[in-house]
């Protein structure tokens, strides 16, 4: 059952005030995902712990780097649920987690940052990872 | 294992990804998430099991887990910790 809306409010914030894009329903997702060209981040937030101490903070250092996605969307796991299922559904083999984080280019998942990727690190490791594989997959397309 | 606790005021491994091998020729990848009464409580677990036949073997299970996550067979088990050889965490698994 998701959260209250009131209570997730701040979770949401904290990525949409990076200039995220939330996607909230399947045509949202389809929308964004469908046909996808260049590089993507899909965000998939979550309520718990490792979340807020640790992934959501090493996305906002990440998103310091030169080299970025060209877009960086975000879907909410127990909250948004269809919409998430539905981003769920352009990652292939990989399984879902939440928090995790999906590298694309040009629809195809490049990197995944699952939740055991995350969980106990610090945002800084994190980040880390992350701006390595902006650099590696990302640099050409910027 | 840092010695960071991940949640204060619970086990050092609560809610930490870990590899559970056995004596029992069976390999649980799930969220441990307490230990008590001489068990450990896992959760959304996959399970490798050597004697079901016909899988890959238990190394490249848990690889394949590390790269592409865990396929959640169970959402909660209870392994006696007589049975356990090692608790890993996946996220060391390269």
């Amino acid at each position: 059952m998701p959260y209250n809306s009131t209570l997730v409010a701040p979770m949401r914030a904290e990525l949409t005030r990076l200039g995220v894009k939330e996607l909230t329903n399947a045509a949202e997702v389809d929308a964004a995902l469908g046909d996808q060209r260049g590089s993507m981040l899909v965000f998939v937030n979550s309520v718990c712990g490792c979340a807020a101490g640790n992934a959501r903070p090493a996305l906002t250092l990440a998103l310091q780097h030169s080299v970025l996605p060209q877009q960086v969307v975000t879907v909410f796991a127990g909250q948004d649920v269809e919409a998430t299922a539905r981003a769920r559904q352009y990652f292939g083999e990989y399984q879902p987690s939440s928090p995790s984080m999906a590298l694309l280019r040009d629809g195809e998942v490049v990197q995944f940052i699952h939740r055991h990727q995350i969980e106990g690190r610090s945002p800084q490791a994190i980040a880390a990872d992350l701006t390595a594989a902006f650099d590696r997959f990302y640099a050409a397309s910027v | 294992m840092t010695g960071h606790v991940f949640h204060p005021g619970h086990a050092p491994l609560h809610g930490i990804t870990v590899v559970v091998e056995t004596r029992n020729q069976r390999t649980y990848i799930g969220r441990f998430d307490t230990e008590d009464g001489g068990a450990v409580h896992i959760l959304d677990v996959g399970v490798h099991d050597l004697t079901a036949g016909g899988q890959v073997s238990k190394d490249d299970y848990i690889k394949k887990c590390a790269k592409f996550g865990v396929p959640k067979q169970h959402k909660h088990l209870i392994v006696p910790t007589a049975d356990i050889t090692r608790i890993t965490r996946l996220g060391d698994i390269e």
